[in-house]
């Protein structure tokens, strides 16, 4: 029998124009019920770009001197590495990328061995995204750093540092070094699809080898289509004061930042879930 | 009583220092035991192994403590719950022996309910480390976990969806529109559930509410959940928040879940909490875990076990507190634990026999992240084998493409694929609401409708008019 339907071999979706409203695949349409052709090569080269981007290498010279000039720095960073030697070992091995190699760490051991102790480390880490930390790490820091400028309470900061081949947990061994109260740890997130640029932010309240992720406040997705530079940077600030205040971090340090969380760039009640407006 | 175990191959003799050993080299292999250094140092000592494993009897399990009693929740928990009645049919059986059991027509699924509390975890991980991937599937599909809350999951020839509706900002309009096209898709009867994108309290109550009242007004029959920690969520409860399931991440040893900041009382509170509520129409599951293959290590708390075993640990976690869904987050981890399709698609497997033996209602997250040597062709297979293994359900997600955690899953287009070239359909009270609401022209062929159903259409028309992007 002839199928008579003059129904379309792709099917669009007749809600494609939500895509208007959010990064995700929605709204694809569907041949039978698969993926259209478009839409799958599409998505393979999203893929194909995200494998790429695990495995670029951070430009340190370029980002301690973008830093040194956005922060208006009289010292450059120090220029930290794990002790993963390279990006194969580094995806093998995250026990290697959590502690300094020997040479930087005794290295750092000498720069921090007057004694000063410091309100808070900031640790810039590569991570699994290069471009995260190469792309946010200034404009956010800047941001950052005026909040402590203006802020009433004189908050002293240590030497900025930069780590390659890092994962989070090297922040608490560099914070230790340091003698820092507290250390944030700014770290390229794990690709995805559609965010190749999403950077991590993990604080520790006295940080020393050895703490797990309990320990640990994270705010995460920090990017220009994902989490605002203000915005994170504000969260940060008071996540750091409660800390400070409270003497810990991790599961026992709630965040409290809620005030318009959820729609933090509109105008509070101006949106509302289109799904059950009548 | 520890003891060591020997073995010889021609003129090669093995000696296995533990138990833990034994177990560690006789899993086929994977990034993660290398990591670890517990892993075979050659092919052949992990077969030696294997054949040692085979040889031993069960009742080893019981008098042998891969982490000791006196340090180690979970293996109180273990020890003490252990029910010799429900063990008596298989109390004479060595690994190889049960093995052999489990594949034959002795092991019906009446007979398999009945001996799942006397079976530890660490039988299941040592059965599990002898069978072939048509083993684990074929055993696992002869087992029945079903559980309910506003519907049933886990019935035979189902297969049931998490829609995960996540956004980057928990934005509430991206949600919405990701949460439409699920549904729109057939998916979201195992649970709606979001990653917050920032774990708060205040967050999670307001994303709760907007799943509330998605679902009371669509009349879903379905539930709702806020992935946050569990002590969010008892404050959310406190605070007289909607909450339907109470989520946490769970590990096999009390070192792995103290990292994740809770012990076993924290989650016998939830539970009790959860179901104080008495939100649930027609059950009373409200507990969601989510386990893994290589969480244990990750937190430096495996105590020299093997990931799988560890792995099977965190079931006995599950098993004790009645969730109505339990999936493994098979490859999110990364490759340093689970390095490429191959070992994904294997753990997947184990996790989904071993939680299902031991009578958890067991999903799977079939995933894989950037930096694994995996593809969708590798989720295609993992999927596929899935739904014949009978998996309870799998995750649904807008193009697989997950925009807050950054890695791949399930689409909403994947499980239709599924449900279609395997003949399973979704939650018997969800597939009803699909018939009624006109998502499906046809829900017995999974033909969908090719226009907007009524009621949705009215809903986009309160769209707000400007993309609020930047």
């Amino acid at each position: 029998m002839v199928d008579k339907s003059t129904s379309p071999i792709v099917v669009e979706n007749p809600w494609e124009r939500l895509n208007a409203f959010t990064d995700a695949r929605i709204g694809l349409g569907r041949a039978g019920i698969s993926l259209p052709t478009s839409k799958l090569l599409a998505f393979q080269l999203a893929h194909a770009q995200a494998q790429d981007a695990v495995h670029t290498a951070l430009d340190v010279d370029a980002l301690a001197s973008e830093l040194t000039a956005a922060l208006d720095l009289s010292e450059a960073p120090v220029r930290l590495h794990s002790h993963a030697q390279d990006r194969a070992m580094y995806l093998q091995r995250p026990d290697y990328g959590r502690r300094l190699n020997d040479e930087t760490h005794a290295q750092l051991q000498q720069a921090a061995a007057a004694q000063q102790r410091y309100d808070l480390a900031v640790v810039v880490v590569d991570g699994l995204s290069a471009l995260a930390v190469q792309q946010n790490s200034a404009p956010f820091l800047s941001t950052l750093y005026q909040m402590f400028n203006s802020d009433a309470a004189d908050w002293q900061l240590a030497p900025l540092t930069i780590v390659e081949q890092g994962r989070v947990a090297i922040g608490d061994e560099i914070g230790a070094l340091l003698n820092a109260e507290a250390v944030l740890v700014m770290i390229g997130e794990r690709p995805g699809l559609s965010s190749p640029d999403s950077l991590g932010l993990y604080m520790t309240w006295a940080p020393e080898p050895g703490l797990k992720d309990d320990r640990r406040n994270c705010i995460s997705n920090v990017r220009p289509a994902g989490l605002q530079i203000e915005e994170a940077a504000r969260r940060f600030f008071l996540l750091l004061k409660e800390a400070r205040q409270l003497k810990l971090s991790g599961v026992k340090l709630k965040d409290r930042s809620e005030d318009d969380v959820l729609e933090g760039n509109t105008a509070p009640g101006s949106i509302r879930n289109f799904l059950i407006a009548d | 009583m520890a003891q060591t175990y020997h073995f010889t191959v021609g003129s090669r003799s093995y000696r296995f220092a533990s138990l833990a050993e034994l177990m560690a080299k006789a899993t086929p292999p994977r990034s993660g035991d290398r990591l670890a250094g517990v892993m075979a140092e050659s092919a052949e000592e992990r077969v030696v192994a294997q054949m040692v494993l085979a040889e031993l009897p069960l009742t080893t399990f019981l008098n042998e403590a891969l982490i000791p009693y006196e340090e180690d929740e979970i293996t109180r928990l273990i020890m003490d719950d252990h029910d010799a009645d429900a063990f008596a049919p298989i109390s004479h059986l060595t690994v190889g022996d049960l093995r052999n059991w489990l594949l034959s027509d002795h092991a019906t699924s009446d007979v398999l309910t009945h001996v799942r509390a006397g079976i530890t975890p660490e039988m299941a991980a040592a059965v599990s480390k002898l069978m072939r991937n048509q083993d684990l599937i074929l055993v696992a599909k002869k087992c029945r976990v079903t559980t309910a809350f506003r519907n049933t999951i886990g019935l035979p020839g189902r297969l049931s969806t998490r829609l995960q509706p996540n956004h980057p900002t928990d934005d509430v309009t991206g949600i919405a529109a990701s949460i439409l096209d699920g549904l729109l898709y057939g998916s979201g009867d195992a649970v709606i559930g979001i990653n917050p994108a920032t774990d708060n309290v205040a967050q999670s109550v307001k994303l709760m509410r907007l799943m509330d009242e998605v679902i009371q007004k669509y009349q879903i029959p379905t539930q709702s959940c806020v992935l946050t920690h569990v002590t969010n969520t008892l404050e959310a409860i406190e605070q007289g928040a909607p909450v339907d399931l109470v989520f946490q991440s769970i590990g096999g040893t009390e070192a792995t879940n103290r990292s994740f900041g809770f012990d076993l009382s924290t989650l016998a509170e939830a539970e009790v909490a959860a179901q104080s509520l008495n939100r649930g129409t027609v059950g009373r599951n409200v507990m969601y875990f989510e386990t893994g293959q290589g969480s244990s290590l990750s937190a430096d708390a495996h105590h020299g076990l093997d990931q799988q075993t560890c792995e099977a640990r965190a079931y006995a976690v599950a098993r004790k507190f009645n969730p109505l869904l339990v999936n493994t987050v098979v490859g999110f981890i990364g490759p340093e634990y689970l390095f490429d399709g191959k070992e994904i698609t294997r753990a997947g497997l184990e996790d989904h026999f071993c939680g299902k033996l031991l009578g958890v209602p067991m999903g799977c997250d079939v995933c894989y992240t950037n930096h694994a040597e995996a593809d969708q062709n590798d989720m295609d297979n993992l999927l596929t084998l899935l739904g014949v293994a009978g998996c309870n359900f799998i995750m649904g997600i807008p193009g697989s493409d997950d925009i807050m955690l950054n890695y791949q899953t399930t689409s909403f287009h994947d499980a239709l694929y599924a449900r279609r070239v395997l003949g399973l359909k979704a939650a018997p009270e969800f597939e009803r609401w699909l018939e009624e609401m006109q998502i499906f022209q046809d829900v017995s062929t999974h033909r969908l409708n090719d226009q907007l159903p009524a009621a949705f259409a009215n809903s986009l028309r309160h769209l707000p008019k400007e993309p609020r992007h930047g």
